[in-house]
């Protein structure tokens, strides 16, 4: 697997403030990268210092393995940060065709793309025109012109309305399912758990966590249960090896393994000793419960 | 290149503002030719200004030169918002993200000043050819082509002064800041002047000293022609008086600009390279 980006040992200062500190991380081809963290967690910045438009302050960064200046590799990248920008007294096909100039390629494909991202028959229409919601697609649009190794997208929905938000989503979808590697700045876990393979969590400048959504935290999970004697459902919980703290509320007792077991295999157990269940659930943490663990032991 | 030249184009033509100006200061640099219409003829007071030598060869050069220069305003009113308004447009952040180099976005902004330049001295030399070919006394080849080099120092001076334009331009981010920062730039040399020559040298070495400044630079490049009029000097004769002016372009004048370029250039880019944008 080729690797489109090394990041290592990055850092970046502004003033006193350490926005970004001694941060590493791998993008390896065909994966769909999240990078999370709450706001002022140093992700934009980080995106601006690959991007070439914020520098650094120590550390390097590596496009493509190195062997090409970073400019030259942005032709092979496609990017959308913050707010889309483009120039408002122009049409949306005449900003694709001067993003085609920059980027050197032909523009064969301006048409396909606008088709793409549903603004085919807005294309002569002026960028000030656009609501937020187009102008986010235009710049989606804009940054596969090139059909990009990697697409590089910050805060995506930002400030777009629930339908806006939706057609983003669609769109990274579709991009996603074509095998073009994906990198997601967002602070909202539910679209990066919907679309991202891999995380980078970042906290105020530091990373916290790198690699698999799925072995994000090494816990077993947890089972919710319900009965109608709890006490006793309870007490049998407490002595059982694979249960580690055990909490009840409203009814709801939720039990956190320390060891593997299956749910069947918990419902066999309770039965022979007597206790009937009416709700067993096995789960495992989402990624917000699990970021919001993980961000919070960092607190303490 | 001609890519980087392509990119700034579009960028200009397709805004309109930019368009109009462009369109109006190349109409100006053709209306010089309005001046030979300038005609009194009041009773006994008969007066051509097209008969009284100013296009004759090769003083044309010199006056139209001297002339066309002042509308460079239009045109570095242009250039600074071309400037200005990528950072307001943020458009510069996304240039750079598209994969320009930050090299390549200020030699592209370099470039077409050099092409407006290079332009509007083309223009200036087919205005005065066919002026002087219309009006001058004198036709023969070599008084026409002498003293081109008054077109050399037009190119020199409006590279000079658009470059200047550019550099107020990243320095500012604003338009009307930076037209504000030249007008009071301006002013500035007026003081800088007052207090050399009151405080320090007499007025000789001032002159020299204010030859080092940016603007009084570009100014000297082409000094004004009217005391070379026939007119004005038959009546200087009469009034016993002997203007001895020294209009001649000298090398130095023109590789202190060229510096001053250099510095405005490189300068710029050194602004953008520390940004962070």
């Amino acid at each position: 697997m080729s690797t489109i980006l090394t990041v290592n040992h990055l850092t970046k200062k502004f003033g006193h403030l350490t926005a970004v500190k001694d941060l590493s991380f791998t993008i390896e081809k065909g994966n769909v990268y999240g990078i999370l963290g709450p706001n002022g967690s140093g992700k934009s910045t980080t995106l601006g210092i690959v991007l070439n438009v914020v520098n650094k302050t120590s550390g390097e960064f590596a496009w493509f393995g190195g062997n090409t200046s970073t400019h030259e590799a942005l032709k092979k990248v496609g990017a959308i940060i913050e707010r889309p920008n483009f120039y408002p007294y122009m049409t949306a096909l005449q900003n694709l065709k001067l993003v085609c100039k920059i980027k050197d390629v032909t523009q064969s494909k301006i048409e396909e793309k606008l088709d793409l991202v549903g603004l085919l028959d807005r294309k002569n229409s002026k960028f000030r025109t656009f609501s937020l919601g187009m102008k986010q697609r235009l710049a989606i649009a804009s940054a596969l012109l090139n059909d990009p190794e990697i697409l590089i997208l910050d805060e995506p929905t930002n400030g777009l309305d629930p339908q806006g938000i939706h057609q983003i989503r669609e769109i990274i979808k579709t991009i996603a399912a074509k095998g073009t590697t994906i990198l997601l700045a967002s602070h909202l876990l539910d679209e990066v758990e919907k679309v991202c393979s891999h995380v980078v969590i970042l906290r105020k400048g530091e990373k916290l966590y790198s690699g698999r959504v799925d072995s994000l935290q090494a816990s077993f999970g947890f089972f919710e249960l319900k009965s109608d004697d709890l006490e006793k459902l309870k007490s049998y919980l407490s002595t059982n090896e694979h249960f580690g703290s055990i909490k009840q509320e409203n009814g709801l007792v939720t039990a956190i393994l320390t060891s593997e077991l299956n749910a069947h295999t918990l419902n066999k157990l309770l039965f022979d000793k007597g206790i009937i269940v009416s709700h067993l659930v096995k789960r495992k943490e989402s990624l917000e419960e699990q970021f919001l663990a993980l961000t919070k032991n960092v607190n303490a | 290149m001609i890519r980087l030249l392509q990119i700034e184009f579009i960028k200009l033509w397709n805004n309109r503002a930019s368009k109009v100006l462009i369109i109006s200061y190349f109409a100006l640099l053709t209306s010089i030719a309005l001046v030979a219409a300038i005609k009194f003829d009041i009773g006994p007071i008969k007066f051509h200004l097209a008969d009284q030598g100013i296009f004759n060869f090769p003083y044309i050069w010199h006056f139209n030169t001297f002339i066309t220069a002042f509308f460079k305003l239009f045109l570095a009113i242009v250039i600074v918002s071309m400037m200005s308004n990528e950072y307001s447009n943020k458009t510069i952040k996304q240039n750079l993200i598209d994969g320009l180099s930050k090299k390549e976005f200020i030699l592209s902004k370099f470039l077409t000043v050099i092409t407006f330049s290079l332009v509007s001295t083309i223009f200036v030399f087919i205005v005065s050819l066919i002026l002087g070919l219309v009006y001058s006394d004198f036709n023969e080849l070599s008084i026409i082509f002498t003293n081109l080099e008054f077109l050399l120092a037009f190119f020199v001076k409006l590279t000079g002064f658009f470059s200047f334009c550019l550099f107020l331009g990243v320095l500012v981010k604003r338009s009307a800041f930076a037209l504000g920062f030249l007008i009071l730039w301006q002013v500035l040399e007026g003081i800088f002047r007052g207090i050399i020559r009151w405080k320090f040298f007499d007025g000789e070495t001032t002159d020299i000293i204010m030859g080092f400044f940016p603007l009084q630079a570009m100014f000297n490049l082409i000094k004004e022609p009217f005391s070379r009029l026939g007119a004005v000097q038959s009546v200087a004769n009469q009034m016993g008086e002997k203007l001895a002016l020294d209009y001649y372009i000298h090398w130095y004048e023109i590789v202190i600009v060229l510096a001053w370029i250099a510095i405005f250039i490189y300068g710029s880019y050194a602004i953008l390279k520390r940004r962070d944008l």
